[in-house]
């Protein structure tokens, strides 16, 4: 490689393109391990009061049909997944390509500038995952208790693991493409949807009633984690076919991916 | 991803002095922005040589920063080429960011990070070896006067110190070339100094510097060549000696003068005219002399600014024999020695700044 240089530079001969995007995210991990109390915070409140008012509170209150809580559970861990990868991954690189510009040694770094935009997408899973991981114990505290199924595990993970990405996907889409100026508004107007529309209170086959909001969350990919997630823990539910999920979340996240990619190139790039 | 192009090759032509091959070469670089109705680069061409310090002066807005963004990868060029290293930046930008280091006009350090860890974070995203990267972090933070503060949160630190601390970090991994985009703006003097003698130092152990700037005395003092830029277009480049010797028409020497002693008037009188006169005669005959203006000053004392041709050091002791032969004394000389703020304003007609 840099070989041309043999008497100085003498640290750097052993790289390969992918050590720059690994220390980058090492660096992501490193910043979240220092910050894991306000990390766990920040992602698990807003999952945690969803549960506790709608799967707990109202259900003493009497306000909810018997199993309710079990139909919200796979959801809110849908949710959890999902929107913890988008706005951890669409924040920062607001704030990083407007305001910060702490991003501009990242990029450059000797890597292809899609792997730095990839590495967002990476850490941003990863983070999604722990969020969602720790889901499973507060809901059997707070519920008392949460569905399971043997040989659920696999399909869970999947599942779990295609929702964090396809949000993270989103992020990187958002993050790239709204202007710093319009991301309050764009927040508000992006976010409240995604959380209503995305079947993660409730199954999206018993939608048939309101067809049309039918229509409006099947174009939600959080629709797709959520049902999926359903579908794996809670099987006598109605629910979208698993492989329907799997085929419509890789869909998203193939088309997200490219559009986040292009974003971020045409941010980093002038 | 392998780099395997031979990146190396020599370009016939390309280096001005037909040696080494250039440190950073730019041939006919063209950059429109979208939406522009001009080309913020023009077409530019210059080469740097292995060790050189190079300057890009001019105004804001010139074209300097996006000429070091198209080699420092973060801008694409509209048309013409660049290299850095002998990398084309367009064609391997991940190769070449092996061997540039980009110290930017502002503070873009890692604010989550310690000093230390944005040092060491760095030379890690650039493939620098753990032990090596804690070695180098450990000798740059006290090379540049910051031992004792490696383990503060860099949002505690001075613009002066931010400052250090970028070009430390661009240190760490050795690159080949270092660009500098307004090094000195907003630092104190005696920040400036320090920026200035680690340029001196670098280039001295063989790294390449490419600044920009629109300070003349940075320009003058830090940079081996200097390059006018005004509107995306380099008007010249050459030794600030040069360019001084080429595009400035000469010095100039100020004298204040009094009449003669024991000749002093009461206040009002004509005896100072007459004396200014007198020596404007005189010196306006002295060798060298293009032109003499008066300038107002106190009475009894007489302002003259004569214009010199070349240095006007050279022209002091033939003006100051013309001065005593009309029986007046000077109390007060200043040369205008030429400089680079003449050679901008013969360039482009407008004054810098």
């Amino acid at each position: 490689m840099s070989g041309d240089r043999s008497t100085r530079g003498a640290g750097t001969a052993s790289t390969s393109t992918l050590t720059p995007a690994l220390m980058i995210l090492w660096r992501d991990l490193f910043v979240t391990w220092r910050e894991m109390p306000a990390f766990l915070a920040q992602v698990l409140l807003q999952p945690v009061f969803l549960l506790f008012v709608f799967g707990q509170v109202l259900g003493s209150l009497g306000f909810l049909q018997e199993g309710y809580a079990e139909l919200l559970f796979p959801g809110i861990v849908a949710l959890t997944a999902f929107l913890t990868a988008l706005q951890t991954t669409a924040l920062p690189l607001v704030i990083d390509f407007s305001f910060s510009k702490e991003i501009e040694d990242r990029l450059l770094a000797p890597t292809p500038t899609t792997a730095v935009a990839l590495e967002k997408m990476a850490f941003s899973t990863l983070r999604a995952l722990v969020a969602s991981a720790a889901m499973f114990p507060l809901g059997v505290w707070i519920l008392g208790g949460i569905p399971w199924e043997a040989g659920a595990l696999g399909w869970v993970v999947l599942f779990v693991v295609l929702g964090a990405l396809t949000g993270a996907a989103g992020g990187l889409t958002l993050g790239t493409l709204v202007p710093p100026s319009k991301i309050n508004i764009v927040f508000a107007l992006v976010l409240t949807p995604l959380l209503f529309t995305g079947a993660a209170q409730y199954p999206w086959a018993s939608l048939e009633v309101l067809p049309w909001f039918q229509v409006v969350t099947a174009l939600n990919p959080l629709t797709y984690v959520s049902e999926g997630l359903r579908g794996s823990l809670l099987p006598a539910t109605p629910h979208v076919p698993a492989w329907v999920c799997v085929l419509a979340l890789l869909g998203f996240l193939a088309l997200l991916t490219a559009t986040g990619i292009r974003g971020f190139l045409r941010r980093a790039l002038d | 991803m392998t780099s395997a192009p031979p990146a190396h090759r020599a370009d016939p032509g390309a280096a001005p002095g037909g040696a080494a091959e250039p440190a950073v070469e730019v041939v006919d670089l063209v950059k429109r922005y979208p939406r522009s109705p001009r080309n913020a680069v023009d077409g530019i061409s210059f080469a740097v040589r292995p060790g050189e310090v190079l300057g890009l002066l001019g105004p804001n807005g010139a074209g300097k920063t996006t000429t070091v963004g198209v080699l420092t990868t973060r801008v694409r060029a509209s048309s013409g080429s660049a290299r850095v290293g002998g990398v084309d930046v367009r064609r391997d930008p991940s190769e070449a960011r092996r061997r540039l280091a980009v110290v930017p006009q502002r503070p873009n350090l890692d604010r989550v990070l310690t000093a230390r860890q944005n040092l060491v974070f760095s030379a890690g995203y650039h493939g620098v070896r753990r032990a090596e990267r804690h070695r180098r972090a450990d000798e740059l933070l006290e090379r540049f006067g910051l031992g004792d503060r490696g383990g503060d949160k860099v949002d505690k630190y001075s613009g002066g110190q931010a400052q250090r601390l970028m070009i430390a970090r661009a240190l760490m991994h050795d690159p080949q070339v270092l660009f500098l985009d307004e090094p000195s703006t907003g630092l104190d003097p005696q920040a400036r100094l320090f920026v200035w003698e680690r340029v001196a130092e670098l280039s001295a152990a063989g790294t390449t510097v490419v600044l920009t700037t629109h300070d003349m005395d940075e320009a003058e003092e830090v940079c081996d060549r200097v390059g006018v830029v005004d509107h995306g277009e380099l008007l010249a480049l050459d030794t600030p000696a040069a360019l001084v010797a080429e595009h400035s028409s000469g010095g100039s020497i100020e004298v204040v003068v009094t009449p003669p002693d024991g000749a002093r008037r009461p206040r009002g009188s004509e005896e100072a005219d007459d004396v200014g006169t007198a020596v404007a005669e005189a010196t306006a005959r002295v060798r060298g002399v293009t032109a003499v203006d008066r300038l107002p000053g106190p009475a009894p004392t007489s302002r003259l600014r004569l214009s010199v041709d070349g240095d006007p050091a050279a022209h002091l002791a033939p003006v100051a024999e013309a001065v005593s032969a009309t029986g007046a004394l000077i109390t007060d000389v200043r040369l205008g020695r030429p400089d680079l703020e003449d050679v901008f304003l013969a360039l482009t007609g407008r004054e810098l700044r």
